[in-house]
């Protein structure tokens, strides 16, 4: 009885200790269910550059980088589950690739001291990180992506919308709902009429949305999908001949699946980009030290599409913050609290990016205790019938217009929560 | 004519054929239920599985080439001429080699059952050497027989063993056999989106834009694959109708979904019957799968069209075919007017609840659905 009782001791003390000689990135991944076809490749971008890091360069730092991926399906319970099954392996960063379980994630994650990265996605006013101590969502966030958006309209109507109409046709979910308060005041600002048309998860259905659409003829229709829906929306722009170089979708709506299927007829949709494409040096790494090595993530066939790079970009910031997080505590092990701290501090220029063989693939910016969003600028991509083609430069959003947002509305979740800020200034 | 008038004729129109296709998948519930007493869960996973079946023999690609790959650490993806792909040339040379030895083993030991394996052999060798697109027609009639391949083994495997069963019982087990399926067809043939071309049309029908718009002054928009969905509906329903009517298996069917215990006294075989009607199934469930693939894309969020049938057998019954179709077309036009006229009003997508709030209605003041039979227990 004694011997059991101390080898149940043992399994258990074994079991429950972290396994510190890796530096472990979790990667709540989807790679089942209606949401597969992007979280698919960007689990594999995030992964496969963890694997170059370790095959090419011994880790970072000289310490191994170790993925744990856990099956989501892009069910925000699931979600929760596998951030309460993998956080006692040592985690130093979260990436959910959801909103709705990056909602349930951000009180958990502050209370573990665990830090949180929702590039591109996730609660817009986190951006404040006087109030949201652990949560990053750097580069840029829903809010900035509505302005950008309408940054880029101005831009090409002289620099007034006035009278004109756009149609927002977003995903009925938390985070298809984000942009609607920024659109709103642009609409307000700019003088242009703004109608709000929403989907029902998945997506699948959108006959009566395009019958709208078509009796309304909007002037531009911003869509805010993912998933299916984009790929139906825009069968549907083009089986009702809306102008498509006047449909625009965000940054989650431009993956090379989401225009495939309806090819050619699709030319001239645009959307946002959050990072650059194009031939990088990176690749040619990846290829040949992970892909040709038999140690990706998934057969190889996603590398360089946009999901694909955008994941890779995100292990990307992952890894420099570690690096920092490596020079700022002087230990090469370190802990979820160094890795949120070197995440305050982390600093993307152009050398650190030429450096690790993705020259310009996002933008400049500098992450510090008041700002956790970073720039907010993001490219415009146009898909020509075969490929996507970069439109314009990173262009900057309307800070006037989305930091007032931001304060009010992290006010609001600070008061509700009892947060005082963490930043002090002066 | 006031153009809220036209609009609404636009969504009337749009929302019965949207209907159809509600319809379809329904059929399939109501083949099965009919005949069997069963609720088919899996009929929504059975519409995504032979609609990924389909598209794979299509484009040639290899069933489980991720878990094949996994095991084997092979780089296999599709069938056809890859001299870059490892153990190519080895597989290559080690299939001819067979293909020499074995008929000529087969022939001096007069072992005919080899023969089989020679076939199935020659067959894999075979697609390794060429490259493989195969056109719609054949493909279509291969995803058939799997699908028939996989009633026989739902029946062998599955109901066989749960005759006699309480229906919840049974409903559990296509529980079960849905998440099966759906596993299934995800390390078959994975989790991308995959584009579904059978030659249907697609996009506006361009002779009713503009003969609405010279009659009216606003041109009518009606998707080709709606109307193409619509008839290939109709052809579907009446060969199911005649197939029912005037063939012995048709009668079977009848007999057994009529009555198990008299049917079984005059020696139809249950078994045979059921795996018939599961077949029957598979094939409803790959006419929906094409056409609602060739309108999103063949992926996952397929099986959840039958989330839209549910509805519609609520309202139509779970026994009748006619009911199937008329449900269908309820709840296409209901949720399609209903979204016109209240849903901008309450911000819209309304499409989902609102035919649920149709079908309990009409479950109401109907419980057994406008033509369902009148279910009779006396105690």
């Amino acid at each position: 009885m004694k011997k059991l009782t101390m080898l149940a001791l043992t399994s258990a003390m074994v079991a429950g200790t972290p396994a510190m000689a890796d530096l472990v990135f979790p990667s709540l991944s989807y790679r089942t269910g209606p949401y597969a076809a992007g979280g698919i490749p960007f689990a594999d971008g995030y992964a496969d550059y963890m694997t170059l890091l370790n095959q090419r360069d011994g880790g970072i730092g000289g310490v191994e980088t170790r993925v744990v991926e856990c099956e989501t399906a892009y069910n925000t319970e699931r979600g929760v589950e596998c951030y309460e099954s993998t956080r006692g392996e040592g985690a130093l960063v979260y990436q959910p690739l959801s909103t709705g379980i990056t909602y349930q994630l951000i009180p958990r994650t502050t209370a573990d001291g665990i830090p949180l990265h929702t590039m591109g996605y996730g609660r817009t006013s986190a951006a404040n990180g006087n109030v949201f101590s652990h949560t990053f969502n750097y580069p840029a966030n829903y809010w900035d992506a509505a302005s950008v958006i309408v940054n880029q309209l101005l831009e090409e109507n002289d620099g007034s919308l006035e009278g004109q109409t756009i149609a927002l046709l977003y995903h009925n979910s938390a985070y298809g709902r984000e942009p609607i308060r920024t659109l709103q005041t642009l609409a307000e600002q700019e003088g242009f009429t703004l109608t709000e048309i929403a989907v029902d998860h998945p997506g699948q259905e959108q006959g009566n949305q395009w019958l709208q659409i078509r009796r309304e003829r909007p002037d531009y229709v911003v869509m805010w999908g993912w998933g299916v829906m984009n790929q139906v929306a825009i069968q549907e722009a083009v089986n009702t001949r809306y102008p498509m170089e006047n449909f625009i979708g965000n940054w989650w709506s431009g993956a090379d699946h989401d225009v495939e299927s309806a090819g050619a007829d699709a030319a001239g949709y645009r959307s946002l980009n959050m990072n650059r494409l194009g031939d990088m040096p990176v690749f040619a790494d990846i290829q040949e030290h992970v892909i040709d090595a038999g140690l990706a993530a998934g057969d190889g066939s996603n590398l360089g599409n946009v999901l694909y790079t955008r994941g890779m970009y995100a292990a990307f910031l992952a890894a420099e913050a570690a690096a920092l997080a490596q020079e700022m505590s002087g230990e090469s092990e370190i802990t979820p609290a160094h890795m949120r701290d070197a995440m305050e501090a982390l600093v993307i220029d152009a050398a650190t990016m030429e450096a690790a063989g993705m020259p310009g693939i996002g933008p400049e910016f500098a992450v510090s205790c008041e700002d956790h969003g970073g720039t907010g600028m993001a490219i415009m991509q146009q898909w020509d019938g075969e490929n996507w083609v970069t439109l314009t430069e990173f262009i900057a959003p309307d800070d006037s217009v989305t930091q007032p947002l931001v304060e009010e509305d992290s006010a609001q979740y600070a008061e509700e929560n009892g947060i005082e800020p963490q930043c002090t200034t002066g | 004519m006031p153009d809220q008038l036209i609009f609404a004729m636009e969504v009337t129109a749009n929302g019965l054929l949207n209907g159809v296709m509600y319809a379809l998948v329904a059929l399939g519930f109501v083949l099965i239920f009919k005949a069997s007493g069963i609720f088919n869960y899996a009929q929504g996973v059975m519409a995504l599985f032979a609609a990924m079946t389909l598209v794979g023999i299509q484009e040639g690609r290899v069933p489980f080439a991720h878990l094949i790959n996994a095991i084997f650490g092979t780089h296999v993806h599709h069938f056809g001429f890859d001299p870059n792909a490892a153990l190519f040339w080895p597989f290559a040379i080690v299939s001819f080699l067979a293909a020499l030895v074995i008929p000529i083993t087969a022939l001096l030991t007069k072992r005919v059952s080899i023969l089989g394996f020679l076939g199935l052999e020659a067959i894999t060798g075979g697609l390794f050497l060429f490259v493989w697109l195969v056109p719609a027609a054949p493909a279509i009639l291969l995803t058939v027989l799997i699908m028939i391949a996989f009633a026989y083994l739902v029946q062998r495997f599955v109901f066989k063993h749960l005759v006699g069963q309480e229906p919840i019982i049974l409903f559990m087990a296509t529980i079960g056999l849905a998440y099966f399926l759906e596993g299934v067809s995800d390390l078959m043939w994975g989790s991308e989106i995959r584009n579904l071309d059978v030659g249907l049309p697609q996009g506006v029908n361009d002779w009713i834009d503009v003969t609405t718009f010279e009659a009216l002054g606003y041109g009518l928009f009606i998707d080709n694959l709606d109307i193409a969905a619509a008839i290939i509906a109709a052809i579907l329903v009446m060969s199911l109708i005649a197939y029912s009517q005037y063939t012995k298996n048709g009668r079977a069917m009848r007999a057994v979904a009529d009555d198990h215990q008299a049917a079984l006294s005059v020696g139809i075989s249950l078994n045979y019957v059921w795996i018939l009607v599961w077949s029957l199934a598979g094939i409803v469930a790959l006419v929906a799968g094409v056409m609602w693939g060739s309108k999103s894309g063949v992926q996952f969020s397929l099986s959840l069209i039958a989330l839209k049938a549910l509805p519609v057998l609520m309202l139509g019954g779970f026994t009748s075919i006619p009911g199937a179709i008329v449900g269908g077309l309820i709840i296409g036009v209901g949720e399609a007017l209903f979204e016109f006229a209240i849903g901008p009003m309450i911000g819209g997508a309304t499409e989902n609840w609102f035919a649920y709030v149709l079908a309990l209605v009409f479950l109401v003041f109907r419980p057994q659905g406008l033509f369902g039979e009148k279910i009779i227990e006396r105690v």
